[in-house]
């Protein structure tokens, strides 16, 4: 496997205000990659920052930015334009505003192709046909002449996948694309996200702060903390053996249905996410971490932990048999 | 055990027009819900959006008259208290901390206005209980000098714990406390939500569409289907034993942090269910796998299962 977007050392500042301090993340040819998070992690800020769409104010900067071997850190920004959208697309978390409510379904899934790929209006439509089809809306021939108002919080995030893939993207980026959702839909929208993955050899970086929808869907994973990317590793080891005291305790956070004891409390992690100053050094979770010492003040290393699995800890790796804290 | 509360028929509902000349339609929001909670108890509300679970939490609070139906908290008809009295009974936290606290306004005073709105306490008598239940949720009192945009979101969930406390309630009703949460953080609400009810002997109608969250803080489930319940058992039974297909599809939806297992399908198809067009017969027949002929037309009874529980299906 090669990356199709490899990140290195990634710094995104807004003003004084450090969003993405350092992050390096590598998304494989065909793997569905997590990023995963509490708010104000800087994970949506990291996705914006790979688009080029960062709000006004944002400044972005890194060792190496690769997109299928395309340098985006020196690419104009009219060259950027012909890949979003195009080789790469996003997808976001509230389809209801990232939609036009004043234009149809269909001129604005016609609009991507006619855009990119330079195609006329009936082909545009015959290929937006094709392509709700296949993310499962049914008679999209009507659906074409709706307004998004008049479409279900599922079909509308239904309507954005099939605007996202109608110039066959590489890489799909989705920024939280089931949390407006219910649960049954949820579903529903994640296993069409699989199956258009194998379907069309799709890159998937999900964006997500569901460890649910991570475990389910994700071939590797990137946790995120203040702004760093602080745990990788592949999926069923991240949960068989996180290493970082933040990953295990979020770990802890969730209630697993089946294993519920209600006489004992759910595992928590005290505090709050902190807004990290300028000249900040050390270990971002060092305020809330129960393993805190004096040398957490300073630089603290990234330990390999197993094959592809690494963290930024002082602890060395734990035993990767040793059991779960209940 | 003596119920908290008893609520019995209720029904809510709604004339909407979609557009100025297009015909008036009815919702029905909320029909015929009976259900009551022991006190001390956790009944947990879950179903998709639309399902009517705000609006019954809404109709339970006095935000909303019912169309019908009747609610008895300790013995009084909950629909004929005046607002004071129905406040000092059944308080609400609602979802979202950002949207429900007065940004104008200090934490300390958002919390004592539900005891200013009954003028009856003394200035001192405020100050005194509104510093003692800030420092119960964990509040500093520092932080009840601050405004609500200078808190986080779980130290602004906290203040609407308080606020939702300070009268000592006997009901508190919860309407997804911590789907605006972070993870690590609904953890903390949900603890201190479980110490309060504990120590203060409170009960819970606790909101949510997160099962999870559900299975782990109620005593007794009901699950809401197009302003129905369509069944109800106490939690284990109902997650070790789930009758209602559309139990079961929910239940299979929720994915449990387990690597491996893939997405389930849970089979309800992309039939979105419409409060404002019931379909006849069971109102889930046309998103169920297992429906039958006499589903489409014969509308299912509540069945009574176990010693508690009750489900409305011709096939459980």
């Amino acid at each position: 496997m090669s990356a199709l977007l490899d990140i290195e050392d990634l710094e995104v500042t807004f003003g004084r205000t450090a969003a993405v301090r350092g992050a390096s993340l590598r998304v494989e040819t065909g793997e569905t990659h997590c990023l995963v998070g509490e708010s104000g992690c800087g994970k949506s800020v990291t996705a914006l920052a790979v688009m080029n769409l960062l709000a006004r104010g944002g400044h972005r900067s890194a060792k190496r930015m690769s997109f299928a071997g395309t340098d985006l850190l020196s690419l104009p920004d009219r060259a950027m334009a012909r890949i979003r959208g195009n080789r790469m697309s996003m997808i976001f978390q509230e389809p209801m505003t990232s939609l036009n409510p004043a234009f149809t379904v269909g001129s604005q899934m016609a609009e991507v192709l006619t855009r990119h790929k330079g195609a006329s209006r009936a082909e545009a439509l015959e290929r937006s046909v094709e392509l709700m089809g296949r993310v499962g809306i049914t008679a999209p021939e009507m659906r074409l002449g709706q307004f998004p108002h008049q479409l279900s919080g599922g079909l509308r995030q239904r309507v954005m996948i099939a605007m996202a893939l109608m110039c066959d993207p590489q890489l799909l980026v989705a920024d939280e694309p089931t949390t407006a959702l219910d649960v049954t839909v949820q579903a529903q929208i994640l296993r069409l996200l699989a199956s258009l993955k194998r379907e069309f050899g799709l890159s998937i970086l999900l964006i997500t702060h569901d460890l649910g929808i991570v475990a389910r869907v994700a071939d590797r994973v990137s946790v995120m903390y203040a702004g760093e990317v602080v745990e990788r590793a592949p999926t069923a080891q991240l949960f068989s053996a996180p290493q970082r005291p933040y990953t295990r305790g979020l770990l802890s956070c969730v209630p697993a249905p089946g294993k519920v004891r209600r006489d004992r409390p759910l595992g928590s992690i005290p505090g709050t996410v902190p807004t990290i100053p300028p000249g900040f050094a050390g270990c971002a979770f060092r305020s809330r971490c129960a393993h805190a010492i004096a040398i957490c003040e300073h630089e603290i290393p990234r330990r390999p932990a197993g094959a592809a699995h690494d963290y930024l800890c002082r602890l060395m790796p734990r035993e990767l048999a040793e059991p779960q804290p209940a | 055990m003596s119920a908290a509360i008893e609520v019995a028929n209720l029904r809510r509902e709604f004339r909407v027009r979609s557009g100025l000349l297009a015909p008036q339609r009815h919702v029905i929001a909320v029909d015929d819900v009976t259900f009551s909670v022991p006190a001390g108890g956790v009944l947990g509300i879950v179903g998709e959006s639309g399902c009517g679970k705000s609006t019954l939490a809404r109709l339970i609070l006095g935000l909303l008259a019912p169309t019908s139906g009747t609610a008895l908290v300790e013995g009084k008809r909950l629909f004929e208290l005046d607002r004071k009295e129905r406040a000092r009974l059944i308080q609400p936290v609602f979802q979202d901390p950002f949207a429900s606290l007065n940004p104008r306004r200090k934490v300390k005073d958002i919390v004592a206005l539900p005891l200013d709105a009954q003028g009856t306490f003394s200035a001192a008598e405020i100050d005194r209980r509104v510093a003692q239940i800030l420092e119960r949720v964990g509040l500093s009192a520092e932080m009840g000098e601050r405004m609500p945009a200078q808190l986080s979101g779980g130290q602004r969930q906290r203040a609407a714990i308080a606020r939702a406390l300070v009268l000592e309630p006997r009901i508190v009703i919860c309407d997804e406390p911590t789907s605006a949460l972070d993870v690590s953080v609904q953890a903390q609400i949900l603890n201190l939500l479980a110490d309060l009810r504990r120590d203060l002997g409170l009960t819970y109608i606790f909101i949510s569409h997160n099962l999870a969250v559900v299975e782990h803080v109620a005593s007794e489930v009901a699950v809401m289907y197009l302003g129905r319940i369509v069944e109800r058992n106490e939690t284990d039974a109902l997650f070790r034993e789930p009758r209602h297909p559309y139990t079961q599809a929910l239940l299979a939806s929720v994915l449990t942090p387990e690597p491996g297992r893939g997405v389930p399908d849970v089979g309800l198809g992309d039939a979105m269910p419409d409060p404002a067009n019931i379909p006849p017969g069971c109102r889930f027949h046309p998103r169920c796998r297992i429906a039958v002929e006499r589903c489409r037309v014969e509308p299912p009874l509540p069945m009574a299962r176990g010693a508690e529980g009750m489900v409305e299906c011709h096939l459980a």
